[in-house]
């Protein structure tokens, strides 16, 4: 037993050595990190842009060196991150109002808001789901399988009120609004269908067109007259250390490859702003 | 401006979920006390993982395991028409794995702090072992239960990332009173925020004053946070 505990001893000694070493290690390379880091900028951006934006930043750090961070979350949490002084240098809303919020707040540059996009909502079910919502669009959501629908949280999601501006327009949201769950942003929304724990869901049309979700669903494009239009702003943010790299950013974000990717992703990119 | 049906659909999963683990919290923790296997640290390596596991972890799995791609999800939904996930049942079974170490640590602190000579003395004098466990074990345990039940309790009240998971915030069902308060910081509601926050600290600090005032000096060992058994 004494023998034992020796052992136990000898063996707690060297793993607490170990994690020093370790923690040590951890510390400094971090430290040495940060100070090669050359130039980088912080990006918040809806949550409908997780797939798009991706693409448009790999090609922007190849040209321009500079590294983009993004964070991707509903539009309305982001906002009131920012108004409480979140790191972010440019925003992409998923409308414009909350950027217009933070202009008359000082917190955004009225000058740099730019309209980047217009975002489509589509119904989308899981590709072996017995519903056909390619040709039956709305009607699906009346069908008995159909327990649950997740759309985003209207509170502080713009895809969240387009998809209850839809249930109204067709006249089902007293009827259906029983059945709906909410996730916290968009991405959430989808991936209560995707996982089959809700049977149809309001999602981005970027969404359901990545390369992730190829053949993973089906889908009906909501018709434009449905809701009121999802003009998505990109505004460059007051604190910002690094606004020239900011404002870089959002004039990349202007020319007509990063159109030709928006538009790839279902998006609606306006000819000329 | 506090949302009281929130409070009450907490406090109602609160409840629930420490009614039950206290049905399967006591078995296990007095298994895990008095058992001999060898292998028994495995079982209490996975009785405390929650307390170090993200609930993203938890959340996810659950997620997966609910809907109705999973054997189990089907199974349910053959059952009963619809999926776990967005039901009140389904967060209680979240929020039982998730505040599972809560109650049975505790349990398990206590009754292996009970002195085995009475033990063996009740079972000398003809008691069966579940007599010896309520007339012997329960009484000398009380202050461990009473924490197991009230932690397992504050710990539900104050459940946010699972709740997040699997929930669907739907009002009355699965809005719970963190998610509410989440759902107003975000918006900019401070004020609301404020109020049901407020509210909760206040009674999640009542509910521990009462646990510790109650095991005030009662108890030589440490109830919490568990050392080592035995």
């Amino acid at each position: 037993m004494r023998m034992r505990e020796r052992t136990f001893r000898v063996l707690m000694r060297r793993l607490v050595s170990c994690s020093l070493i370790a923690i040590l290690a951890l510390v400094s390379g971090s430290i040495l990190r940060a100070e090669a880091a050359g130039r980088e900028i912080n990006v918040a951006a809806a949550a409908d842009l997780s797939a798009a934006l991706q693409e448009v930043v790999a090609d922007f750090e190849r040209r321009t060196g500079i590294s983009v961070k993004l964070s991707f979350g509903a539009s309305g949490a982001l906002t009131q991150q920012i108004q409480n002084g979140a790191p972010f240098d440019v925003f992409f809303s998923a409308d414009m109002d909350y950027p217009r919020q933070l202009i008359a707040g000082g917190q955004a540059e009225g000058a740099t808001l730019y309209r980047y996009a217009v975002g489509r909502l589509v119904l989308w079910v899981p590709s072996d789901s017995p519903l056909d919502v390619e040709h039956k669009g709305m009607d699906v959501l009346l069908d008995h399988s159909v327990k649950k629908i997740s759309i985003a949280n209207p509170q502080h999601a713009p895809y969240g009120r387009a998809a209850v501006a839809t249930l109204k327009h067709y006249g089902l949201y007293e009827k259906l609004s029983d059945r709906l769950v909410l996730g916290e942003n968009i991405s959430q929304a989808a991936q209560f269908v995707e996982s089959g724990n809700a049977q149809a869901g309001f999602v981005a049309l970027a969404h359901a067109s990545a390369p992730t979700m190829q053949g993973k669903g089906k889908y009906w494009i909501v018709p434009a007259e449905a809701y009121p239009a999802l003009d998505q702003g990109v505004v460059a943010l007051s604190r910002s250390p690094r606004k020239q790299d900011a404002e870089a950013f959002i004039n990349y974000v202007k020319t007509a490859e990063v159109a030709a990717v928006l538009r790839r992703y279902g998006f609606i990119v306006p000819e000329q702003n | 401006m506090i949302n009281w049906q929130a409070f009450r659909l907490t406090i109602e999963l609160a409840v629930v979920v420490s009614a039950i683990l206290l049905m399967i919290g006591l078995p296990l923790a007095y298994w895990v006390a008095f058992s001999r296997w060898r292998w028994k640290f495995l079982v209490e390596a996975v009785v405390a993982l929650p307390i170090v596991l993200p609930p993203t972890v938890l959340g996810f799995y659950l997620l997966v395991v609910l809907g109705s791609r999973s054997p189990l999800g089907r199974w349910w939904l053959s059952l009963t028409g619809h999926t776990l996930a967005f039901t009140f049942a389904g967060l209680v079974i979240g929020s039982i794995l998730y505040s599972l170490p809560f109650a049975v640590q505790p349990f398990t602190a206590s009754f292996s702090s009970v002195d085995r000579r009475l033990i063996v003395a009740s079972a000398t004098l003809g008691a069966s072992p579940l007599r010896t466990f309520f007339r012997v074990v329960v009484p000398l345990s009380m202050p461990g239960m009473i924490t197991g039940i009230a932690l397992a309790f504050a710990h539900t009240m104050g459940e946010f990332g699972v709740v997040l998971m699997i929930g669907g915030n739907i009002p009355g069902v699965t809005r719970t009173v963190s998610i509410d308060i989440y759902d107003q910081v975000q918006a900019s509601n401070y004020g609301a925020a404020n109020a049901t926050a407020l509210l909760l600290l206040v009674f999640c600090f009542a509910v521990l004053t009462v646990v510790y005032g109650l095991n005030r000096g009662t108890s030589k060992h440490k109830l919490w946070p568990l050392g080592p058994v035995r």
